[in-house]
């Protein structure tokens, strides 16, 4: 349920669901973010899904803010009906020429580099949103055993197709970006491709995602 | 069939095509990009006789150095620029806002903006480019658009594919207003900042930096205490939006921003004041000024309907 509407600016809607960050409050945001694009409402030009917000703009030469509000609070969500998610298995490889920053995880979190691999790989994490840079997915949630914090100082460059560890969640470096999170491993799998003109991003919000650990021949040939 | 195309001797500082930018890749991490000065990107397009959502070329502070080669050309350039044409037998200094006709080998020297940050390069066209999801626009720190998604170079050649038999001269009067005073409505953390910086926010003076791009204008001046947290949990970014890090230097959302941020929105900069804010230069005093939502859209309206007037005129 949203639970406040507000003007984000003049040209766009902004829909708060809460404070908190859950798969529970994600999974609303996510329903009427899905709701709202497959109903082409004119003059709507963007929506941002995020953990518990969704920001709703429009072109303000077409519409204003209480005609999208109108819309909005008149949309007729199905509250009970439940989002279809993909599902999705990343491969992984963790060499050490990849895990950047296990060393670091191992003393933060007093943990073996098994033991945090084994809290990582075949789980089911939820996509709570994409974006920051294109296509990279925000997956969630971590085992408590495996929360640390982003590094102090961010690096200037992290390697396209990293995937980095921060507090509750998981991401992947669709392009090489600098960054703050802790490296773990690589994947070679294409998560955006940018040659796609329809739907260049593999993972969606609301999707499942389990990653997978392959060996570094894996990972060499894996585009063959 | 004659090629027709220009050698770009000069590309100048940040020279990319530009047109309406894209929609609806928000969540999917893809901004919105598109010209800076839209009204100045419009009017660039309707001298030259073209449709008005057409690439043209942006660029900043210095401009590129274009040498023609084809058949005539058209072009008309927009925004405050000082430019020269070097004809064959003779150079001309360039006024905006009016064609000039290209024979082969002239060429287009665009020395500076002056006093201002963008303008804009159109042809009497179309530039031999690939579109990525539904616009032209190049965002060079995504690597998003045409010339794959790259400032254009020294070197480079750019083809163009069409050009229009309808050439007339054209011309107008127009003058770009500057704006000190940038009108903002409250952003959604505004409750985040001491009561002594929300009053800095509305009255004192920034400064704006010279680390400012298309992603992103940054400030220096008085620093806005935050007395909650300065940090949010991350949310939908548009441009116009002002946050302010734990520095306490606030930072105004451009076209090229990324879609995402978690810090707190102090403001928005309203949509009236998008053109001409973004051609503030860098060292350049602004000042803040709260209005309400609904005089926001009054004043929109007024611009658009102004922008209309102005292409009608031509």
């Amino acid at each position: 349920m949203i639970k406040n509407i507000s003007n984000l600016g003049d040209a766009a809607l902004y829909c708060d669901f809460g404070t908190e960050v859950n798969k529970q409050i994600n999974s609303e945001v996510i329903k009427y973010f899905h709701t709202i694009k497959k109903k082409e409402i004119k003059g709507i030009i963007n929506l941002t899904p995020s953990y518990n917000k969704l920001i709703i703009s429009y072109d303000l030469r077409v519409t204003n803010f209480k005609e999208v509000e109108d819309k909005i609070k008149n949309l007729g969500i199905n509250e009970t009906e439940k989002i279809i998610n993909k599902i999705l298995q990343i491969p992984v490889c963790c060499d050490a020429s990849f895990s950047l920053d296990i060393e670091r995880l191992e003393k933060k979190l007093n943990l073996s580099r098994e033991k945090i691999l084994e809290n990582f790989f075949d789980k089911e994490y939820f996509c709570y949103m994409t974006g920051f840079i294109a296509g990279m997915p925000f997956l969630g949630d971590l085992d408590k055993n495996i929360r640390v914090q982003r590094l102090e100082t961010p690096r200037v460059k992290v390697p396209k197709g990293s995937i980095g560890l921060t507090e509750q969640f998981s991401n992947i470096y669709t392009f090489e970006s600098p960054g703050g999170w802790n490296i773990i491993g690589n994947t070679p799998l294409e998560v955006f491709d940018s040659s796609k003109e329809k739907d260049p991003n593999l993972i969606n919000p609301g999707d499942i995602v389990i990653f997978k650990q392959i060996t570094l021949d894996k990972y060499k040939n894996y585009n063959d | 069939m004659i090629k027709n195309y220009f050698e770009i001797i000069r590309a100048g500082i940040n020279t990319t095509f530009q047109d309406k930018g894209r929609n609806n890749l928000y969540h999917i991490g893809i901004p919105f990009s598109g010209a800076m000065d839209n009204r100045n990107f419009l009017l660039a397009n309707k001298l030259v006789g073209n449709k008005l959502d057409l690439p043209v070329i942006e660029f900043a502070y210095q401009g590129p150095l274009l040498r023609f080669i084809g058949d005539k050309i058209s072009i008309a350039i927009t925004g405050d620029i000082i430019f020269k044409l070097n004809k064959k037998d003779n150079e001309i200094d360039g006024n905006c806002y009016e064609t000039y006709q290209l024979d082969r080998g002239d060429e287009i020297n665009i020395l500076s903006t002056n006093k201002s940050v963008y303008g804009y390069l159109a042809i009497s066209g179309e530039f031999d480019i690939r579109s990525q999801w539904g616009s032209y626009s190049i965002n060079t720190k995504a690597n998003i658009g045409s010339n794959e998604g790259k400032k254009l170079y020294d070197g480079q050649k750019i083809n163009i594919s069409k050009i229009n038999l309808d050439q007339d001269k054209k011309r107008m009067d127009y003058f770009n207003s500057k704006i000190e005073n940038i009108r903002v409505i409250k952003g959604t953390n505004f409750n985040y900042f001491s009561e002594e910086g929300k009053k800095k926010f509305f009255e004192k003076e920034f400064t704006v930096s010279k680390l400012s791009d298309r992603m992103g204008m940054r400030l220096e001046g008085p620093k806005i205490e935050n007395i909650i947290n300065t940090n949010i949990k991350s949310e939908g970014l548009l441009k116009g939006v002002i946050q302010v890090p734990a520095d306490g230097n606030p930072i105004i959302m451009l076209s090229d921003h990324g879609t995402i941020g978690g810090y707190p929105k102090i403001g928005v900069v309203v949509s009236a004041d998008y053109d001409r804010l973004v051609q503030i230069p860098p060292g350049s005093k602004i000042k803040f000024r709260e209005i309400e939502l609904s005089n926001a859209e009054t004043l929109f309206k007024l611009y658009e309907m102004e922008t209309q007037n102005l292409i009608s005129q031509i």
